[in-house]
């Protein structure tokens, strides 16, 4: 495991102010609020409208305290969640001041008079801030003997999320979060006095990719999440700590079950991380575990032609003959854990005794395979750097959808303190537009940077060839950070596990004699391949020539490499290692099932490099981590990897620890410039959080909130083609066409954008390429 | 009149003039003298004028003007802005909407005054959005002012540039509270902001704003035209100068009345022709509703800011309410309390709840099913909102209960008594039989 | 239905006098009354795509305050103060019997469009109690019948002048072009003030033998 480094920073000292919060003297950093002193002393002051991450907002007036400052005391209670310490401060708390408990209970009082008695029904009750805080500070009962406001309910404000405004108690965590969290101020106070309500605008749904966030924070049942509405009782639910499986932000998750299934997922805290959020995928899509057909036990195809089920010693023992003695290569798909990634390495190196290894299942370039094997595990550029940075650019990376959380920490940084941030994207996407981001078409002109910059490269850049070597290049000149953030959550284990033709693992070159006798030694075996591996697109070339004969792969969807890839996989030996049933098991010899994330334990490495160990939530006795499978599989072939379990794993991986030796110089790439030809428009395409991703399968209520896909042109190119926003647009390619709403953007004449992979527009299947010259007429 | 009164017209002095609104009508009066004798001034020295003055804010805080002007920062190179509060909306204040409509322009060259003070370019006036016709004359003001060469770039000459933007509210009593205003002037709900940072130092767009009442600013051009002595010559030891009583209700002849500070109810009786004839005063406010309210002993109560607080109330607006006899006070104060209720931003929640369950708790006791034990309970509301709210209009909403009950606490019982109101809602109107 | 380009323009110039443009969401949302006599959904949107922030910020704006209306209003618009002092000298009673008169409730609207009635707070103007306020209009000293007799001529199109205002009611709608900081003209017609605001003057002048 590689090990994250701490950066060494020297900070300024922080200043500490000493008071005294009911007789107990603590000393915390200037500019801490009392109520959060009160925690560090174990003091629970009750509150609503509180909370760590949001701007102070004072409205509940649940924390109201007696203070007095140098024998000077408040005429009145304050509000312990807007006040900052100060020295010779003397707080007295309900536990200690009578005015304050009084306070307290009577603000109780007012906030229950028009709560619904509804707890036993309520999705909240059992874990509910208003209910615990009613028992410990409000009164024994209510003098009010009114009748209850009142208002239609639930209201969908979205068709995640459910309203129900009687249970509003108006503290405003949802609103101020859209505001200054998310940038999506989609939810709003309305009206006002007695009536004040949460709210939106009829026409505008909540649709904020990190909606849930507000589910979580309510401190009353007012907003419900459609899918987990009424389904469970949190005293019935076992909590358990997991990592995110949508992409490379590496979020902290809680999973929560009941009697073997997932209930719901909760953003779980990682300050240095993603705070105390996560994004609606992150935490709605989990149902794909349930929807698509499982395959429950390992099958073998026959001589009829079709797959069989099979026992394990049958199915391990057909793909360990199929295997062995073979030419073959693995593909590793970009959602292996990192033990299950080092497995596959192994696999490839010793069981096999190649280096044709890729954990890309997507577009890739030599280029990009240099920058991989010899810049990307060095960068050491992290959320802090994000935090501190004087600049922010984006190139190939659009973070609000492909890493959700590092465009929060952005964001965060833009409201703060305006942020500046460049991005290299063809126009202004709605998060380019949250961050007030400035568009440049030139990476190369970009100026101004500073040791401070941070730029982050996405997995798209590798698409424009020479444009990852302009990007390191600018680095370079400024000493800027440098950071690499692909999408999918797999991916930087596996590179730091050695899942690609040009590493050993822990960042090892396979060129480097020092490194495969490290590994080898390591290992007990003799020695490892030295030949140069094939990236994935050459795997599948040499498959379907027949410079290879077999191929393990394992989480792989064909379409997202290109759209010959499933044929190129016809005439080889398929050993997969699947969840589902897909296009690969349709085709496989040997399919074996794998755990998905829930089911099993593992690791994922976010971008940053930062390891994420988690438990399996579920135990289901059919459910094998890849490793293990693998790890059998060598067993039988008499090459064995010696992996028998996650643990093992991931000790080895421990003990092998990072290289530290030399890296061979990145290889240079020059630029190939993208023209349009023959009155044909460059297409460009990114895929969109919410899409037709495998992994959000079965989720109808996150799929409502996607973004539309929309085409993008120019004005000058819509009056070209005689269209204006909304009107039908014809996209075409050799292959086919796709047809979409127009959407009017600032962008160069000459280009055009879709979604990659949305609903009316998965631009591999339909088009052949994600990039490339476009026919586009009115539809 | 039996011997001379102590009236002293400054602002209203030319209201009875038919143009006095016009530019033509002030300047005949000696208008706009004020600016050219501060722009003359370097701006520390009319702030320190309007320090010396003991000018104390007319909008019911009564914090002292010139030490207002003096907290925003200078040399720091941020804009600065001049707000002027004229969403007047407390019930029972009545003067600024008058001045207004009869000499806007006295407001203006106090804005230009202030703003060339504090140093700033752009100045604004919040003015309640139910006065249209009021809006026509200030609008035609800051017109005429541009033209006259009074706003707008090098003002007489001396480079000074103000810009002065007219604000129309949209009925939101809240908006008074001068962090609810700048919130309102921004573009949002019109609720309170937390304070620290106050205004003087990030207000209006964050930047550091004076916010002052109508009658405050237009109080300046005067002190800078007679100068500190003729200002302190009138009012008490602590509350200087003149200002406008506004007498209503049940008196004979409600109206205006500008008078130095500490002048006394019964002497501002004497002057509206008594309590209606045939009925004794009641109770009154002193300042508008929010003012605790005052029975016939505090007739001789100097009307000051020590005067009436050291009686157990406030100045506030000077805004004298006056009931009689006829009145019953729980129809009062369950009136001004649905009022609160009303006006209530909703941010937080002892306002927000609280007002709604008195306003329940008071019709109960208006209509005769409150018992004794409902006063203890209500006062005890009234104990869990004043205080523990976000901002002041909860200590004004609690303000009519809790005075009304100190003074007519059987007044409330005999309701319960009698199984409902024992007045007559028809002897308190002023037309009585007409029309009804 | 969209607006026509001279009130696009007209937004623009409102959105002008603001050093930051989303201080023009009030004089805007009066516009909008101005044109389509309430809040309507197009003026939301329209001030939200002119101001660059989220539909939803515009309806939390004009939910808070009472003079922007979710309904249309009457081409008068009649408001009777129900504060404590004016419901004392009776306003009550003006109220009660104007809803009798017409048949309507509180923020409704006649059927013939022509008037429509709203219980308002104190208006400022408690020296002329009881008040009523005609599209924000000052009708002093108001009693049952005045009030019956107003709401009647406004029917038949013929109200009476305000009493401190123009020297003709105007609409609903143009009265809300005026907040909207569009200039009517008629800043110079009706009184300087009205005979309470002038009493204490009146008295101070005859002491000193002046007039």
């Amino acid at each position: 495991m590689v090990p994250e480094q701490a950066l060494l920073e020297t900070e300024a000292p922080v200043e500490m102010i000493t008071l005294v919060i009911d007789g107990f003297e603590v000393s915390v950093p200037k500019g801490t609020l009392v109520i959060r002193a009160a925690e560090k002393l174990g003091i629970q002051i009750p509150r609503f409208c509180d909370h760590p991450l949001l701007d102070p907002e004072g409205a509940c007036r649940q924390c109201l305290v007696d203070i007095e400052i140098n024998g000077r005391a408040f005429p009145k209670p304050q509000a312990s969640c807007t006040i900052p310490v100060e020295n010779n401060m003397i707080v007295k708390t309900q536990l200690t001041s009578p005015v304050a408990e009084k306070a307290q209970a009577g603000i109780m009082e007012f906030l229950l008079i028009n709560h619904p008695l509804d707890c036993p029904v309520c999705d909240k009750g059992g874990e509910c801030p208003l209910q615990n805080q009613a028992m410990s500070n409000g009164r024994p009962d209510s003098r009010y003997e009114g009748v209850k406001r009142t208002f239609e309910k639930p209201v969908p404000i979205s068709s995640q999320v459910l309203l129900d405004r009687e249970r509003c108690v108006l503290c405003a965590r949802c609103t101020r979060f859209s505001e200054q969290i998310a940038g999506d101020p989609f939810i709003t106070l309305n009206e006002r006095g007695a009536l004040q309500q949460v709210g939106i605008y009829a026409e505008e749904p909540f649709e904020s990719y990190y909606s849930g966030n507000t589910v979580q924070i309510c401190p009353v049942g007012a907003l419900t999440g459609a899918s987990y509405r009424f389904r469970a009782r949190p005293f019935d639910l076992v909590s358990v700590d997991s990592a995110c499986e949508h992409c490379s932000s590496g979020c902290a998750m809680r999973t929560d079950i009941r009697r073997g299934k997932t209930l719901r997922r909760l953003a779980g805290d990682d300050s240095s991380v993603n705070e105390e959020w996560n994004c609606d995928k992150g935490r709605w899509a989990f149902k794909y575990l349930t929807s698509r057909e499982r395959v429950t036990s390992p099958m073998i195809r026959g001589a009829d032609g079709e797959l069989h089920e099979a026992s394990w010693p049958e199915a391990i023992a057909f793909a360990a003959s199929g295997l062995k003695g073979k030419r073959a290569g693995v593909l590793v798909g970009g959602r292996a854990t990192v033990e299950d990634a080092y497995g596959y390495s192994k696999f490839a190196r010793v069981a096999l005794a190649t280096n044709d290894i890729d954990f890309r299942s997507r577009p890739h370039s030599d280029e990009e395979t240099s920058f991989l094997s010899r810049v990307a595990l060095g960068l050491k550029t992290t959320y802090k750097d994000i935090d501190k940075a004087d600049k922010v650019v984006l190139l190939g990376f659009e973070p609000e959808e492909e890493s959700p959380i590092v465009f929060l920490r952005i964001f965060k940084q833009v409201r703060k303190r305006a942020l500046a941030v460049i991005s290299d994207a063809p126009f202004a996407s709605r998060g380019s537009e949250k961050l007030s981001a400035e568009l440049v078409s030139d990476i190369s002109a970009i100026s101004g940077l500073t040791a401070k910059s941070v730029i982050l490269v996405g997995e798209r850049l590798a698409e424009n060839v020479g444009a990852l070597s302009t990007a390191l290049a600018l680095a370079e000149k400024f000493n800027a950070k440098l950071a690499w953030i692909p999408r999918r959550a797999g991916e930087r284990g596996a590179l730091s596990a050695g899942a690609i033709s040009t590493l050993l693992p822990g960042g090892r070159p396979v060129s480097d004699a020092s490194a495969r006798v490290d590994v080898a030694t390591a290992w007990s075996v003799d020695s490892l391949p030295t030949n140069p591996g094939r990236s994935t697109s050459e795997i599948l070339l040499a498959l379907s020539v027949k410079n290879l004969d077999a191929v393990v792969i394992g989480g792989v969807d064909p379409l997202d490499i290109s759209n010959e890839a499933l044929t190129q996989l016809l005439n080889s030996f398929v050993v997969s290692l699947e969840i589902s049933h897909s296009s690969v098991t349709a085709i496989a010899d040997v399919v074996l099932p794998v755990a998905a994330v829930i089911e099993k334990s593992g690791s994922f490495q976010d971008w940053q490099g930062s390891s994420r160990a988690f438990d399996k939530a579920i135990d289901d006795s059919l459910s094998r981590s890849d490793v293990r499978i693998l790890s059998m599989i060598a067993d039988e072939m008499g090459s064995p990897i010696n992996l028998p379990t996650v643990a093992a794993t991931a000790r080895e991986i421990a003990a092998l620890g990072v290289w530290d030796g030399k890296v061979p110089a990145f290889e240079k790439a020059a630029t190939e410039k993208l023209t349009g030809s023959d009155g044909k428009l460059n297409l460009t395409s990114w895929r969109l959080l919410l899409d037709l991703g495998t992994l959000q399968d079965g989720e109808a209520n996150l799929a409502g909130t996607a973004r539309k896909a929309t085409a993008h042109i120019s004005p000058a190119r819509a009056e070209k083609l005689g269209v204006k926003s909304g009107d039908q647009i014809s996209i075409s390619s050799d292959l086919g066409s796709i047809s979409l709403p127009v959407a009017i953007s600032s962008m160069s004449d000459d280009s055009i954008w879709v979604p990659r992979n949305s609903i009316g527009s998965q631009v591999l299947a339909n088009l052949g390429f994600i990039a490339g010259p476009v026919k586009v007429v009115k539809a | 009149m039996t011997s001379a009164s102590k009236l002293t017209p400054v602002l209203s002095a030319n209201w009875d003039e038919k143009d006095s609104f016009t530019i033509e009508g002030y300047k005949r009066n000696g208008g706009y003298k004020a600016v050219a004798k501060a722009l003359a001034m370097s701006p520390d020295d009319v702030i320190q004028t309007i320090k010396d003055s003991g000018l104390r804010g007319r909008g019911g805080a009564g914090f002292p003007t010139g030490s207002k002007w003096g907290f925003i920062p200078q040399g720091d190179n941020k804009e600065h802005y001049l707000v002027v509060n004229a969403d007047e909306s407390e019930p029972g204040t009545c003067k600024d909407m008058p001045l207004l409509l009869a000499n806007p322009h006295v407001l203006i060259e106090g804005i230009i005054i202030g703003s060339y003070a504090i140093r700033a370019n752009h100045a604004f006036i919040y003015l309640r959005g139910e006065v249209v016709h009021v809006f026509r004359r200030v609008q035609q003001a800051i017109e005429d002012a541009y033209k006259a060469g009074l706003l707008g770039k090098n003002i007489g000459g001396k480079g000074f540039d103000l810009e002065l933007t007219l604000h129309a509210g949209a009925g939101a009593y809240i908006c008074g509270e001068e962090t609810a205003l700048l919130d309102s002037l921004e573009g949002f709900r019109g609720q309170p902001r937390l304070r620290p940072p106050f205004p003087a130092i990030a207000g209006l767009y964050a930047k550091p704003t004076v916010v002052n009442n109508v009658e405050s600013i237009a109080s300046v051009p005067a002190i800078i035209n007679n100068g500190i002595e003729w200002f302190q010559a009138m009012g008490t030891e602590k509350s200087k100068g003149f200002t406008l009583y506004s007498l209503s209700g049940h008196v004979n002849n409600p109206g205006q009345f500008e008078a130095p500070l500490g002048i006394t109810l019964r002497e501002l009786l004497e002057l509206a022709g008594g309590v209606r004839t045939g009925h004794k005063l009641k109770f009154w406010t002193p300042g508008g509703s929010s003012t605790p309210m005052f029975t016939d002993q505090h007739l001789d109560i100097p009307l000051d800011y020590e005067g009436v607080s050291a009686a157990g109330s406030m100045l506030g607006t000077k805004a004298l309410q006056i009931f009689d006899e006829t009145t019953c006070v729980v129809r009062a104060a369950l009136r001004w309390t649905e009022f609160y209720k009303h006006e209530s931003c909703g941010k937080c929640t002892p306002c927000r709840e609280g007002t709604w369950w008195l306003v329940q708790m008071l019709h109960d006791l208006e209509d005769g099913k409150g018992t004794e034990a409902d006063l203890t309970k209500l006062l005890d509301l009234c104990d869990n909102i004043a205080g523990r709210s976000f901002c002041a209009l909860a200590d004004g909403a609690v303000a009519p209960i809790m005075s009304s009950l100190k003074y007519f606490r059987d007044e409330y019982l005999e309701h319960q008594r009698n199984g409902g109101c024992p007045f007559d809602p028809v002897a308190s109107t002023i037309f009585k039989t007409v029309g009804a | 239905m969209e607006f026509t380009t001279d009130q696009l323009k007209i937004m623009d110039s409102i959105i002008a006098r603001y050093p930051r443009s989303r201080s023009a969401v009030m004089p805007l949302l009066h516009y909008v009354q101005a044109i389509d006599g309430y809040i309507t959904p197009r003026g939301i949107e329209t001030i939200a795509a002119k101001l660059d922030i989220a539909a939803a910020e515009v309806t939390a704006v004009s939910s808070f305050y009472t003079q922007y209306r979710t309904e249309p209003a009457g081409e008068y618009h009649v408001g009777v103060c129900i504060n404590t002092l004016c419901a004392v000298m009776g306003g009550d009673a003006i109220y009660d019997s104007l809803e009798d008169h017409l048949g309507i409730k509180n923020h409704e609207t006649t059927k013939d469009g022509r008037v429509s009635i709203e219980r308002i707070e104190c208006n400022a103007a408690c020296d002329y109690a009881p008040v009523v306020m005609v599209n924000w209009e000052f009708y002093d000293n108001q009693t049952p019948q005045s009030v019956k007799d107003l709401v009647d001529a406004a029917r038949a199109g013929n109200p009476p002048a305000p009493t401190r205002g123009p020297n003709k009611l105007r609409t609903w709608k143009q009265n809300s072009e005026v907040l909207a900081g569009l200039s009517d003209g008629l800043a110079n017609e009706g009184v300087s003030a009205g005979g309470p605001s002038l009493l204490g003057l009146k008295i101070a002048r005859l002491e000193k033998g002046e007039k």
